[in-house]
């Protein structure tokens, strides 16, 4: 006899959603975070970005509004990275976002200990509930990061063309924009992941006793 | 009726670490409990019997002494067989209701379904002819928040029923409800025990349980108080009224 109790994944990513819809505002709160920690990597990258390609461009006055920017570029340079300072802080947003994160799930999980009490009882498995957090934060850390991403490219282009000036939309490096934004939404999925591990091994670990006690 | 043992328990205690002394909350219980019947575990709180009725449904290891449910002892179950034995041989009923707040009514009731394996047309089809069972089918697409104490509870029997499990476990089944919507609780529990032939075990502090109940056992001190068959009762349920 087959004895092994089953959570197909369609199901696990259709509980999932239902989760975060149900509580959205709670989600809301605990991707806020991310998605300005992701907006502001974003930021700094699409900037860094727009600055190389018009650098790249190499049209009249490009130069002069570089220089005139703040940016310090020697004659003749190739590129421009980011600031050690600018770096640092990128850093340490995306850390307290996790310790953010952390902390939101965290107080998700203690408010659904019935809920995860009740689940073990009906047969479910440590992994199961795992599962569901885990999808839960890569559905939020996706969504967020797109927001985030969105928002930082946003940012990244307004600011840049008033501080070089209009001249920058001739020489718009859209792919290498592109890839930067990927590569953002990549980092906040990651983050979520990460910020999520500790929340949901608390949470699978509990025992099923936990969702007959009536005083929580 | 079969005399077919579903639960047995021989010597079974319980103690908990408290740090400087141990607590102990069972002393030493045997009992058995015959398939098919409806039993209550009676008791005041503090004497053991919340700490049973976990131990008999799966969720606590004893200290001592065997649990055995369908024959089989509990103790001797890895993870993965304790989940396959919650989710198929026994159905929870939790006095805070417990439903999946973000589920309907439905969803609920087919959630030990999906867990269990059945496909998800089946579930639906079982799914809704269980909550026609207990009189809720026209309010399947509600969320628990939707629906009153009561119904909460009905849409909790049907979940437990889901996998036709052997043993229905109900604690404090009436204890958050109105007396009328409890007696309803109380008479379809009784209703599903004869039709089903499920094995109802609630932990009560209510003395209309009493009258539907086939067997009483109660709990003092974490020993057995008295085990009462239901012709003895009647009679002590009259003084009380």
């Amino acid at each position: 006899m087959q004895r092994l109790v089953a959570l197909p994944f369609s199901k696990s990513v259709e509980i999932a959603w239902k989760s975060i819809r149900a509580r959205f505002f709670r989600s809301l709160v605990t991707t806020t975070s991310l998605v300005l920690a992701v907006a502001f990597l974003c930021y700094v990258q699409v900037t860094t970005d727009i600055a190389n390609g018009l650098l790249a461009g190499g049209a009249d006055g490009s130069m002069d509004a570089l220089l005139k920017a703040g940016y310090n570029v020697e004659p003749g340079a190739v590129s421009i990275g980011e600031t050690a300072k600018e770096q640092w802080l990128v850093f340490l947003s995306l850390l307290v976002c996790v310790v953010g994160i952390v902390n939101a799930q965290l107080m998700a999980v203690t408010e659904r200990f019935r809920e995860i009490g009740t689940m073990k009882c009906l047969g479910a498995l440590d992994r199961f509930i795992l599962r569901l957090f885990m999808l839960e934060a890569i559905i939020q850390g996706f969504v967020g990061s797109l927001a985030g991403a969105l928002l930082g490219v946003l940012a990244g282009l307004l600011s840049t063309s008033l501080s070089l000036g209009l001249i920058i939309f001739a020489s718009l490096p859209m792919t290498v924009m592109g890839l930067t934004s990927a590569k953002a939404i990549g980092i906040g999925c990651l983050l979520s992941l990460l910020g999520v591990i500790y929340p949901a091994i608390t949470a699978a670990r509990m025992e099923p006793v936990e969702a007959m006690r009536t005083n929580e | 009726m079969s005399e077919h043992a579903i639960v047995r328990t021989t010597d079974v205690t319980k103690s908990f670490d408290l740090g400087k002394h141990t607590l102990e909350v069972l002393k030493g219980i045997s009992l058995t409990i015959v398939k098919g019947r409806y039993i209550s575990i009676m008791g005041p709180s503090g004497s053991g019997k919340s700490t049973l009725f976990n131990m008999i449904g799966g969720l606590d290891k004893p200290t001592s002494g065997k649990v055995f449910i369908d024959e089989v002892d509990i103790a001797q179950l890895d993870a993965y067989e304790l989940a396959w034995l919650r989710c198929r041989k026994i159905g929870y009923i939790f006095q805070t209701f417990n439903l999946i707040p973000v589920m309907t009514a439905l969803e609920n009731v087919t959630l030990p379904m999906t867990f269990g394996g059945t496909g998800n047309d089946e579930a639906v089809d079982r799914g809704m002819e269980l909550l026609r069972l207990v009189g809720l089918d026209d309010r399947y697409n509600h969320k628990p928040s939707e629906l009153s104490g009561g119904q909460q509870q009905r849409v909790a029997v049907a979940r437990a029923l889901a996998n036709t499990p052997s043993i229905v476990l109900a604690d404090e089944p009436t204890g958050n409800l109105d007396l009328n919507t409890g007696e309803e609780i109380i008479t379809l529990l009784k209703k599903m025990s004869d039709e089903l032939e499920v094995t109802i075990i609630s932990a009560t502090h209510d003395f209309k349980m009493l009258n539907v109940s086939d067997e009483v056992i109660w709990i003092r001190d974490g020993l057995i108080d008295k085990i009462e068959q239901r012709d003895e009762l009647d009679i002590s349920v009259g003084t009380i009224g």
